[in-house]
């Protein structure tokens, strides 16, 4: 495990990202996606239960026993979700009603298990709290991005509803044409953006391994 | 203990079940005023645009009946109505039915109408239709759900409850014809309804009043 804080987040944010690299969570990453603010709200709720999970099941890490941690991951994601729920319900009812079984159904998302099981489960309660923090961080980036995406190309706005979020009249969002491209705001859209950000991620990472590779061969090809 | 593995894993996941009760328990009670308050004021919110311009002076919310089906109103389940009276004046009735055939499934409406049968406003209040196409009769997309205000069931005539393209009066949506047909439905449906039981629907209150005093 890397040490330093920027690793860490370079972790979260990329290299580890759940949703980009260890595909993860994909349900309520391709439903939810349509725009920004639920993207947005999304993510902020998954990051919230992920935290919280990760340091009850760091705190507790003593006294379960292997053979019944599951139950427990279970038990202790499934309580967290319904927390957040009502803490939605309570502070930001719009955004719950948009989001609506969405937010049940974080209980699903396989990327909080699977931080508890891979590292809250071995780490101490500090630490699994920032990697729920790193991790919750990439989940939200990729749900905001991709929600941004299709958002601009499925309604030709961007920002529109953020009154879900900050209250207040129904906003309308920098609106930068009239309509846009039906399809993206329809299912495929999800899964055509999450591959093009995917694509585009193994792109980038191709890229600079190169440009590593060559600059470090370049000596060895001189001298040939 | 140490000899029932099996109990011991019991006790542990007993615990932590209790811990995560009392977690939620804990939650739902510094949360429950507020998701009650918001539920009230965001039906409050939702029937201001039907109220818009009326005169009166009970507490619509409270006046609510519920209607189990069959009711003859729009939509296969229970239908809400919301009276409004100044004094023991009956000045309006808002409906919350539901149109089922929309493109994407049930849409619910509000729909207002004052005693003389005019419509005083309609909202789409829940509705899944596509976005960018069906979405546009929420009344922050476009205006227009607000066309049929003021219009009443026999202005236009019946036949002339319908899109343009249907030989109606009302405007459709580009694209998107299902949608509309199917709001401008439950608002004739809805307007019929009226007509033929506002008596009933109005009769109530001075019993429920009764009963208050008593
Ligand atoms: C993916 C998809 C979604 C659609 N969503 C709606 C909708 O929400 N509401 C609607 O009225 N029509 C919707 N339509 C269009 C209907 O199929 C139908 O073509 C249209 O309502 C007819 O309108 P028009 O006669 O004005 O062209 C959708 C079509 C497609 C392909």
């Amino acid at each position: 495990m890397p040490t330093s804080l920027t690793n860490r987040f370079k972790d979260g944010l990329w290299r580890e990202n759940p949703g980009l690299v260890q595909l993860l969570g994909l349900c309520p990453l391709l439903a939810v996606t349509g725009t920004f603010v639920n993207g947005l709200g999304l993510g902020v709720a998954t990051m919230m239960v992920l935290m919280a999970s990760n340091a009850l099941v760091s705190a507790t890490r003593r006294w379960i026993q292997p053979e019944i941690r599951i139950p427990i991951y279970v038990l202790i994601i499934a309580s967290l979700v319904t927390c957040i729920e009502l803490i939605f319900k309570a502070w930001f009812p719009a955004l719950d009603r948009t989001l609506g079984i969405f937010i049940p159904l974080i209980v699903t998302n396989c990327a909080i298990v699977a931080r508890a099981e891979i590292f809250a489960s071995r780490n101490t309660v500090a630490s699994s709290i920032l990697d729920g923090l790193v991790m919750g961080t990439g989940f939200a980036c990729l749900l905001m991005a991709i929600g941004a995406f299709r958002e601009l190309l499925g309604q030709g706005s961007i920002f529109s509803r953020m009154d879900l979020l900050l209250g207040g009249e129904p906003v309308l969002g920098i609106i930068l044409t009239d309509g846009g491209w039906l399809l993206m705001v329809l299912p495929p859209g999800a899964f055509f953006s999450l591959a093009l950000a995917i694509a585009a991620k193994n792109a980038i990472d191709r890229r600079r391994r190169e440009k590593r590779g060559t600059l470090s061969r370049r000596p060895r090809l001189l001298n040939r | 203990m140490n000899n029932h593995p099996i109990l011991k894993s019991g006790f542990t996941l007993a615990i932590i079940a209790a811990v995560c009760t009392g977690l939620v328990a804990f939650t739902w009670q510094l949360t429950n005023a507020h998701i009650a308050a918001n539920q009230q004021a965001w039906l409050e919110r939702s029937l201001q645009p039907a109220l818009s311009g009326l005169v009166f002076d009970n507490n619509v919310t409270e006046s609510m009946i519920t209607l189990q089906p069959p009711h003859g109103l729009p939509g296969s389940e229970a239908a809400t109505i919301y009276r409004v009276y100044a004094g023991d004046r009956p000045v309006a009735a808002l409906f919350l039915v539901t149109a089922r055939d929309g493109y994407t499934g049930p849409i619910r409406v509000l729909v207002g109408i004052d005693v003389n049968g005019s419509v005083t406003g309609v909202r789409v209040v829940e509705h899944r239709e596509t976005p960018g196409l069906g979405d546009r009769i929420e009344a922050n997309r476009s205006d227009w759900v607000l066309q049929f205000d003021g219009h009443s069931l026999h202005d236009p005539e019946p036949g002339g409850w319908a899109i343009k393209r249907d030989g109606g009066q009302f405007d459709q949506l580009t694209g998107a014809s299902v949608t509309p047909r199917a709001v401008i439905k439950a608002i004739r449906e809805t307007l019929q309804y009226f007509e033929a039981n506002a008596d009933t629907i109005f009769a109530t209150r001075a019993d429920a009043d009764v009963q208050e005093r008593d």
